[in-house]
C-alpha cells in the first residue's frame, strides 16, 4: 500500500495542535486538545486498513471493500471520547464553580515531597527514625 | 490432608464470630481444629500423597505429600497449636475486644503452617511460606498502636519476605532445571545441572526464616507479639519452617557444594552469638528469644550437616525444642500475667510461692540443657556422636557445639534463677495463684518432653525412615549409649555451663559481643531506601500536569523518532498525494481549523473550530468507505458542541492568562516534534501492513452467523461484543460521574426526581410546559417545531437502531439521534420541556440498558452457548408478517438505551441543573441589590 500524503499531513497537524493545547493548564483547553489528539489517533488507526467501498455485504464486490476492523475499533473510540468529554466538562465546570477558574493546579502532595527532597529528609514512613529495639 | 486444611481455614474464618458469641470459651472450641489434626496425624503414618487439580492449564496442582519429617512437623504444629489456644483462653482477659481478631489470625497462621509442611508442589509451598509471613506480621503487630510493635512487625516482614523472594527464584530455577515442581519427583532424581545458585538462594530463604545469622535480629524484636503467639510462632512453628526446609531438601541439595559449609558455619555462629546475647538479657521473654535464636543455630547445624546421624539428631532436637521452648514461653506468660513483670531483677521468691510452676520450668530447662533422661539430652547426645569421628572440620564444629551447649546450660540456669530464686535485697513479689487451666498446657508440654526422652527407642523407630534419606554411619536415638565421648561431652557441657553461670553471678556484668549488628545495617538500609524514594519522587513527580505530559511526550518523540530514523524502518517506496480532490479539501479544512483552534484564546471560537475539525474528519471517513464511522462522528461532534456550549456559557469568554513566553516556546517545540513523529509513524505504518488482515474473513460469517450485512455493526454486537460491553460500561460510569459532579448534594437529585414526577402527572395538555415562566421566554415557534419534529426524529432513531444490522446505523447512531431529539426539545423550551419530553430518570434508563445488554449476554450462556453468543431467529407474527433477526439486536437495544440515557444525563446536568443554579444565583444577587437600595 502506498501512503496517502493528505492523511499523513492531517495526522501530523492534529497531533501537533492537540499536544500544544493539552500542555496548557486550562481544563477546557486540555479537553479540546484531547479531542484533536483523539481524531488524529483515529485517523492513524484508519490508515492501517485499506480504503474501498463501505463494508456492507452485497453493496459491491468483496475485494473492493474497505477493511472493517479498524472501523470497528474507531467506532468504539469515538463513543468513549463522548463519555470522557462529558465527564471532563463537568469536572471543568465544577472546578470553575468552586475555585473561580478551570485550571489544573499542581499536586500538593508532590510539592511536599519535593520540599522534603530539597531538605534532604526522609518521609519517616519506615519507622526507623526512632530508637532501635534492644 | 486437604480436609485438614479446609477445617483449619473454616475455623479461622469462624473464629471472630465464635469469640464474639462465646467470649474466651470459644477458644476451647477452636482448639478442636488443630487437636483433630493432631489426632489424624497420630493415626496416619507417612508417606501419604494427595493430588487435586487446581490450575490445570498451568500444570499446577494442589499436590500434598507427607513424609516422615512432615509428619513430625505436623504433629508439632497441630499439637502445640491446640495447647496454646487453650492457654490463650486464660491468658487474655475476658471480653478483650481484640481477641476475635487474634484468634482468627492465629488459626489462619496455623492453616498456612499446616499447608507449608504438607505441600509437595514447590510453588504451593512458597504460597504457604509467604502466608505464614503475612500472618506473623499481623500477630507481631497485634498491638498496632505501639510504634515498637509496628516496627518489629515490619522488620520481620521485610527480612523474611526478602529471603522468601530469593527462595522463590531458587525454586523456579530448581523446578525449571528438573522439569517439575513436585518435590517428591525432584528429590527422586539427580540434582539438576547448575543448581548451585538455586541451592544458595533457597538456603538464604530458609536461614532468614529461621532467624539465623546474619538475619537473627528480627526474632528478638518480634517479641512484641502477645506471649502465646511468641510461644507458637517463634518457638514451635514458624521459625522451624526454615529448619524444616533444610531438613526436607538437604538429602538432595547438600550435593551442591556450598550448602553444607554455609549452613553449618552460619548455624554454629548463631548458636554462639545467640547464647552469648541471652546471658545479657534481663527480660525473661527476651532471654528466651535469644535462647531460641541460639537453639535454631543448633538445629541448622544438625540439618545443614546433612548426615544420617546428624539428621536423626536434628529431628529429635526439633521435637524437643518445640516442647521445652513453648513450655517456657507459656511459663513466662503466666509470670507476666500474675505478677505484672517479667524483669528478672524484680522477681524474687517465686519458687516458694508457686512450686508447681517452678517444677514445670525446671523440667523444661533441664530438657534444654540436655539433662538425662529428657528429650533434649537424647537429641544432643546423637548430635555429638554425629561429629565424633570426622576430620579437623568436624572437630571444630564439635567444639562449637560444646561451647554453645555450655552457654545454653548457663542461660538456662540464669532463666531459672532469674524467674524463681529468692534474691537477697529484692522484695518477694506477690503472685496471684493461676488457675490450673492456665498452668496445665505448660505442664503438659514439659511432661511430653520427659516422655519423649524416656521413649527414645520408640522415637528412633518412628524417625529412622527420615534419617535413611541421608547416607552415613547409622547411630540410634537412645537414652544409654554406653560410656563414650558423647556422654563425656554431655557431662562436660553441664559442668562448664554451671561454672559459667556461677562465675557470672559473682563477677562483672556479661561483656557485650563485638560482632557488627545486622540490625544497624537493616535500619540504615531502610532509611536509605526511604531517602532514595523521596529524592526520586521529588525529581520525577513535579506535581504539574503540563510537566508530566511534556515528559511523556518527549519520551514518545525521542524513542519513536529514533526508532524511525535509526532502526531502519521499512520506509514505503512511493507516495500518493490524495485519492480524490474532495479528500484534499476535507484535509485542508481539518488542518486549517486545527491550527487556528490551537492559537485561539476564546473558548467558544476554539470549540467551534474543534467541531469543524471533527466534521472534516467525518467527511474523510465517508471518502475512506466508512459510513458508520462518519455517521457516528457527525452525531458525536454535534452532541459535543451542544455540551460545550452548555458549559461554556457559564465559563469566562477567554482562556485564563497565557503562559510565559519561554514555556510557550518549549510547548511549541514539543508539539511540532510530536506531530512530525506521528506523521512519520503514519507514513511507515502503512508500509508495515504486510500480513493479510483478519477481517477479510469477516464478510461471510457476518451474514451466515451474525445475520447482518453491515460487517461493522455485526462485529460490534457479536464478534467484538465484549469490547462493546466494556464501552457501554464506561458510558454508564461517565454519565453517573457527570451527574454526581454537577448535582452537589443528594437533595438536589431528589428534587430532580420530583420535577420529573410533576411533568408526568399533568396529562391532557398538549403544551404541557407552556404555563411555566421559563418557557415563555423562549420562542414559541421554535418550541412548536421542536415538538412536531420530536416524534419523527425518535422514530427515525429507532429505524436506525434496527436497520443498522444491514445498513449504516445501529445502537450508537440511533441512540445519538434520539439524544439529539431530546436536545432540540431542551434547547427550544428549557428544562421543563426536557422533563416533558423524557419523563424518566436517566439513571433508571442507564440501568435498564445495561440490564438488557448483560441479559442478552447471559441468555447466550443459559441457552447453552457462550456469553454474548447470538442466534438467528425466524418468527411469523400474524400482523407483522415474517421476522428474521439476530438476538444480538437486543444487545444493540441496550446500547441504544445507554446512549440515550447518557445524552439525557448530560442535558439534565450540564443543561438544566446549571440553569437552575444560575437562576438561584441571579435571584440572590437581585435580592442583595434591592436590600442595598432600601433606605436605612
Amino acid at each position: 500500500m502506498t501512503p496517502n500524503l493528505v492523511y499523513i499531513v492531517v495526522i501530523g497537524v492534529l497531533f501537533a495542535a492537540g499536544v500544544s493545547m493539552v500542555l496548557e493548564r486550562s481544563l477546557t483547553r486540555v479537553l479540546m486538545g484531547m479531542i484533536l489528539l483523539g481524531n488524529g489517533v483515529n485517523l492513524l488507526i484508519l490508515l492501517g486498513g485499506k480504503a474501498g467501498t463501505p463494508p456492507i455485504v452485497g453493496l459491491g464486490p468483496e475485494e473492493e471493500m474497505a477493511d472493517p476492523l479498524p472501523q470497528i475499533m474507531i467506532l468504539t473510540a469515538i463513543v468513549i471520547t463522548l463519555g470522557m468529554t462529558a465527564f471532563l466538562l463537568a469536572l471543568a465546570y465544577r472546578s470553575w464553580a468552586m475555585s473561580g477558574h478551570d485550571e489544573v493546579q499542581d499536586d500538593v502532595e508532590d510539592r511536599r515531597i519535593m520540599q522534603l527532597a530539597e531538605r534532604d529528609e526522609g518521609s519517616g514512613t519506615d519507622d526507623t527514625d526512632h530508637e532501635a529495639t534492644p | 490432608m486437604l480436609a485438614v486444611l479446609i477445617l483449619h481455614a473454616a475455623a479461622a474464618l469462624l473464629a471472630p464470630l465464635l469469640v464474639r458469641a462465646l467470649g474466651n470459651r470459644a477458644l476451647y472450641l477452636l482448639a478442636l481444629a488443630p487437636a483433630s489434626t493432631f489426632a489424624w496425624t497420630l493415626v496416619n503414618r507417612a508417606p501419604l500423597t494427595e493430588t487435586y487439580p487446581w490450575v490445570p492449564h498451568l500444570g499446577m496442582d494442589l499436590a500434598l505429600h507427607m513424609g516422615t519429617l512432615s509428619w513430625l512437623m505436623l504433629l508439632v504444629v497441630s499439637g502445640i497449636g491446640a495447647i496454646v489456644l487453650v492457654y490463650c483462653a486464660h491468658y487474655f482477659e475476658q471480653g478483650d475486644p481484640a481477641l476475635g481478631r487474634f484468634a482468627g489470625t492465629f488459626l489462619g497462621f496455623a492453616t498456612a503452617m499446616t499447608g507449608l509442611v504438607v505441600s509437595d508442589d514447590l510453588l504451593l509451598l512458597y504460597v504457604f511460606w509467604e502466608l505464614t509471613t503475612v500472618f506473623s506480621y499481623l500477630l507481631i503487630g497485634h498491638k498496632g498502636e505501639q510504634v515498637a510493635g509496628r516496627r518489629a512487625a515490619m522488620q520481620a516482614l521485610v527480612v523474611t519476605t526478602a529471603g522468601g523472594l530469593a527462595m522463590l527464584v531458587g525454586f523456579v530455577m530448581l523446578g525449571h532445571g528438573a522439569g517439575t515442581y513436585r518435590w517428591s519427583e525432584i528429590a527422586a532424581g539427580p540434582l539438576p545441572e547448575g543448581s548451585t545458585v538455586a541451592a544458595i538462594l533457597i538456603l538464604a530463604g530458609a536461614l532468614s526464616k529461621s532467624a539465623i545469622f546474619p538475619f537473627s535480629f528480627w526474632l528478638p524484636a518480634a517479641m512484641a507479639a502477645p506471649t502465646p503467639a511468641s510461644a507458637y510462632l517463634h518457638a514451635a512453628s514458624m521459625v522451624k519452617a526454615g529448619v524444616f526446609l533444610l531438613g526436607l531438601m538437604g538429602p538432595l541439595l547438600a550435593q551442591a557444594g556450598p550448602w553444607r559449609p554455609i549452613a553449618v558455619i552460619a548455624g554454629a555462629l548463631t548458636l554462639l552469638l545467640g547464647g552469648w546475647a541471652a546471658m545479657r538479657q534481663h527480660d525473661l521473654k527476651l532471654l528466651l528469644a535469644y535462647g531460641t535464636v541460639s537453639q535454631l543455630g543448633l538445629l541448622t547445624v544438625a540439618f545443614g550437616a546433612a548426615g544420617r546421624t546428624a539428621a536423626l539428631a536434628g529431628a529429635a532436637l526439633l521435637l524437643a525444642h518445640a516442647l521445652f521452648k513453648a513450655a517456657l514461653f507459656l511459663v513466662v506468660g503466666i509470670i507476666d500475667r500474675q505478677t505484672g513483670t517479667r524483669d528478672l531483677r524484680d522477681l524474687s521468691g517465686l519458687a516458694r510461692r508457686s512450686p508447681v510452676l517452678a517444677g514445670i520450668a525446671g523440667l523444661a530447662v533441664a530438657s534444654m540443657m540436655g539433662v538425662p533422661p529428657l528429650a533434649g539430652f537424647v537429641g544432643k547426645e546423637s548430635l555429638f556422636a554425629a561429629f565424633e569421628h570426622g576430620g579437623a572440620a568436624d572437630r571444630l564444629v564439635l567444639l562449637a557445639l560444646v561451647a554453645g551447649s555450655a552457654l545454653t546450660v548457663a542461660y538456662g540456669l540464669r532463666f531459672l534463677w532469674g524467674a524463681f530464686a529468692t534474691k537477697p535485697g529484692v522484695a518477694p513479689v506477690e503472685l496471684s495463684p493461676p488457675s490450673w487451666g492456665f498452668v496445665a498446657p505448660a505442664a503438659l508440654l514439659a511432661l511430653t518432653g520427659l516422655a519423649a526422652g524416656l521413649g527414645a527407642s520408640w522415637l528412633d523407630g518412628v524417625l529412622t525412615p527420615y534419617a535413611e534419606l541421608f547416607s552415613g554411619p547409622a547411630e540410634h536415638l537412645a537414652l544409654w549409649h554406653g560410656f563414650g565421648l558423647p556422654l563425656l561431652l554431655s557431662a562436660v557441657v553441664l559442668a562448664i555451663g554451671g561454672l559459667v553461670f556461677a562465675g557470672q553471678r559473682r563477677g562483672r556484668p556479661w561483656p557485650r559481643q563485638k560482632v557488627p549488628q545486622a540490625a544497624d545495617v537493616y535500619t540504615k538500609l531502610m532509611s536509605a531506601v526511604d531517602r532514595a524514594a523521596v529524592e526520586l519522587t521529588g525529581a520525577t513527580q513535579r506535581g504539574s500536569l503540563p510537566f508530566s505530559l511534556g515528559v511523556i511526550l518527549l519520551v514518545l518523540v525521542i524513542v519513536g523518532g529514533s526508532t524511525l530514523l535509526l532502526a531502519g524502518a521499512p520506509w514505503p517506496s512511493g507516495l500518493r498525494l490524495w485519492d480524490s480532490p474532495l479528500q484534499l479539501v476535507a484535509g485542508a479544512v481539518v488542518i486549517g481549523a486545527a491550527l487556528v483552534a490551537a492559537r485561539s484564546r476564546r473558548r467558544l471560537t476554539a470549540m467551534i473550530l474543534v467541531g469543524v475539525c471533527g466534521y472534516g474528519i467525518a467527511v474523510m471517513f465517508v471518502l475512506h468507505g466508512a459510513p458508520d464511522l462518519a455517521l457516528t462522528q457527525f452525531l458525536v461532534e454535534t452532541v459535543t458542541i451542544v455540551m460545550f456550549v452548555l458549559v461554556l456559557r457559564r465559563l469566562p469568554v477567554r482562556f485564563s492568562a497565557r503562559p510565559l513566553r519561554a514555556t510557550r516556546i518549549i510547548r511549541s517545540i514539543i508539539a511540532v516534534s510530536t506531530g512530525v513523529v506521528a506523521a512519520g509513524m503514519a507514513y511507515v505504518a502503512v508500509g508495515g501492513r504486510i500480513a493479510t488482515p483478519i477481517s477479510t474473513d469477516f464478510a461471510e460469517p457476518a451474514v451466515s452467523y451474525g445475520g447482518g450485512h453491515n460487517i461493522v455493526n455485526v462485529a460490534l454486537v457479536d464478534i467484538r461484543a465484549w469490547d462493546t460491553m466494556g464501552e457501554i460500561s464506561v458510558l454508564v460510569v461517565a454519565a453517573t460521574g457527570v451527574a454526581s459532579l454537577i448535582f452537589r448534594r443528594s437533595g438536589a437529585l431528589q428534587r430532580r426526581r420530583k420535577e420529573q414526577g410533576t411533568a408526568t402527572s399533568r396529562h391532557g395538555s398538549w403544551m404541557r410546559a407552556a404555563d411555566n415562566p421559563e418557557a415563555r421566554r423562549q420562542s414559541i415557534i421554535l418550541q412548536v417545531v421542536a415538538r412536531l419534529l420530536f416524534h419523527t426524529i425518535v422514530l427515525f432513531s429507532v429505524y436506525l437502531l434496527f436497520s443498522g444490522h444491514n445498513a449504516p446505523g445501529g445502537g450508537f447512531a440511533g441512540g445519538l439521534v434520539a439524544g439529539l431529539a431530546l436536545t432540540t426539545r431542551y434547547l427550544a423550551g428549557g428544562r421543563r420541556e426536557l422533563n416533558a419530553a423524557a419523563p424518566v430518570d436517566a439513571g433508571l434508563l442507564l440501568g435498564t440498558g445495561l440490564l438488557i445488554a448483560v441479559g442478552t449476554g447471559a441468555a447466550g450462556l443459559v441457552a447453552g452457548g457462550q456469553v454474548l453468543q447470538s442466534a438467528l431467529v425466524d418468527l411469523t407474527i400474524p400482523v407483522l408478517g415474517h421476522l428474521h433477526f439476530a438476538t444480538s439486536a437486543f444487545f444493540d437495544v441496550g446500547v441504544y438505551l445507554i446512549v440515550v440515557a447518557l445524552v439525557l444525563e448530560i442535558l439534565r446536568s450540564l443543561g438544566a441543573e446549571l440553569d437552575r443554579q444560575h437562576d438561584v444565583a441571579a435571584r440572590e444577587e437581585r435580592r442583595a441589590l434591592e436590600r442595598q437600595k432600601e433606605p436605612v
